[in-house]
């Protein structure tokens, strides 16, 4: 069963009466690697929320192939700052495999297998909430990751990592592409989104500004908000 | 002075050899308080989470009611309870008046919301922090209960502990509900009433010893658990 594709039709993020977000209409379909850009406070996160329904929608439509239901069995999340249970690195990682049912013992062997693939081997007995911030990150998305989602949204998931911790991450991420994981990020780092693009999403007050293929967004952007940010000029 | 301390030294020899009597009446303190406790949090616990997880209408008026119950005099518990069981009382018929089980209810009346309300901070917290991380892993309602009350499992013992501290030394409602008789319902509180009135320092200053350790050793683990949160080992 696939969720996807993913539909919004006049989506928009109210709080209290504040509009935070759209009216935004966007297709995310079944393959790619979707990078969402734009300056702080654009609605990245809000639009991103919207999409996992983590944020109520205020007005417009938000369709799955399948009921919501369905589709949020299928879905992960990285979350922008890391949300640790109190609880041991590989019990963390287990615990979306508890949730589905798995026993504590087969959860946990497949936690413990996963764990290498993140850095997390020396630290599955740590206590998570310890961690250091880069740490955190890897095992946030271990743990997205470890129910081989249909659909992985991350939010800004390489703000703390050093070089070679991003390289990991962004090989990790190719590879959940390749096994079938639909990818959604959104990143301030214009070369992180110049080597996992496949199409950009620029947002912009709350807006879609443009959204096209990689390629043709940073050679030619064609609103002049996004070619500004592209040349690493500030936004107003 | 000198008789204080007399009584001081005396007391500690009716500790360390066992004196029948002084133990009898600790044993039924325990026996009553640690019932009591087990109820109430059997009550307090699961209330305080369902506070914590649940957005209703009344939700604020409910912590306000819980809180105001914190405040109850338990003399006034104790004469609603003792009218309850009376014989001419709603529950007169069981007999239960000036029994031990008169006065576990009584402290379970009393406790309740301590423990409901220290646990509902606590999750309230723990649950503003998981909030988005178990609606996005679509975790069920029993689930995210479940996850609460185990990760706050430290915090929630030492609601259990305060409960336990403030039943132990409660006098007032056990006085009037368990009537304070010998080798029946009396307790180490209602004991030390009794033999201070009596003049019977050593015996009250040992009893008066055993409720304060007691109380230092509650302390003391209500401190290490919260080391062990900072420290995380279990
Ligand atoms: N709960 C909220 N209450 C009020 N305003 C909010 C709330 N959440 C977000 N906003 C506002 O909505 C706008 C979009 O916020 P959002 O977090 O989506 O931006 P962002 O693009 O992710 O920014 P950043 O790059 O800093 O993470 C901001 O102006 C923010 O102040
Ligand atoms: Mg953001």
């Amino acid at each position: 069963m696939v969720i996807l594709p993913l539909k919004m039709q006049g989506a928009t993020a109210h709080i209290r009466k504040k509009r935070l977000v759209g009216p935004v209409d966007i297709t995310i379909t079944a393959d790619g690697f979707t990078i969402i850009m734009g300056p702080n406070g654009a609605g990245k996160t809000t639009l991103l929320r919207l999409m996992h329904g983590l944020q109520r929608c205020s007005g417009g439509l938000v369709e799955w192939a399948v009921p919501h239901a369905k589709a949020r069995e299928k879905q992960a999340y990285v979350f922008q700052s890391p949300i640790m249970m109190r609880r041991r690195v590989v019990d963390s990682i287990a615990y979306p495999l508890r949730l589905r049912g798995l026993s504590a013992s087969a959860a946990r062997a497949t936690a413990r297998e996963s764990a290498g693939r993140f850095g997390l081997e020396k630290l599955l007995d740590s206590w998570a909430p310890m961690l250091s911030g880069g740490e955190k990150q890897k095992l946030s998305l271990a743990r997205a990751l470890v129910i081989e989602p249909d659909i992985l949204f991350l939010d800004e998931p390489c703000a703390n990592l050093d070089g070679r911790a991003i390289r990991e991450i962004e090989a990790i991420l190719r590879d959940a592409q390749a096994a079938g994981t639909r990818i959604v990020m959104s990143t301030h780092d214009m070369g992180q989104a110049r080597r996992l693009a496949q199409d950009v999403v620029f947002m912009y007050d709350g807006k879609i500004h443009e959204h096209t293929a990689a390629d043709a967004f940073f050679t030619s952007p064609t609103t002049k908000e996004a070619h500004a940010f592209i040349n690493g000029d500030i936004v107003e | 002075m000198n008789s204080i301390s007399q009584g001081f030294w005396d007391a500690w020899g009716l500790i360390l050899t066992f004196d029948p009597d002084l133990y009898e009446i600790i044993f039924l303190s325990l026996q009553v308080t640690v019932s009591a406790v087990i109820i109430a949090s059997a009550i307090g616990l699961p209330l305080g989470a369902w506070l914590a997880v649940n957005r209703f209408r009344f939700r604020r008026y409910a912590i306000a009611i819980l809180n105001a119950l914190m405040g109850l005099p338990p003399v006034v518990v104790g004469l609603f309870v003792y009218m309850l069981l009376s014989r001419a009382g709603p529950l007169g018929g069981f007999g239960l008046l000036f029994s031990p089980e008169a006065m576990i209810i009584a402290q379970v009346i009393i406790i309740t919301p301590l423990i409901a309300s220290i646990s509902h901070q606590t999750l309230r917290d723990l649950w503003a922090e998981y909030h988005d991380l178990l609606i996005s892993m679509n975790a069920t309602r029993m689930q995210r209960i479940r996850a609460l009350l185990w990760d706050g499992r430290r915090a929630l013992l030492t609601a259990m502990l305060a409960g336990f501290g403030r039943a132990i030394g409660e006098v007032g409602a056990i006085m009037i509900v368990g009537g304070n008789i010998d080798h029946a319902t009396r307790v180490l509180t209602t004991a030390i009433a009794l033999e201070t009135g009596k003049g019977n320092f050593a015996f009250a200053m040992g009893l008066g010893l055993v409720l304060i350790m007691l109380a230092v050793i509650i302390n003391l683990l209500i401190h290490a658990l919260g080391k062990t949160e900072r420290a995380s080992t279990w």
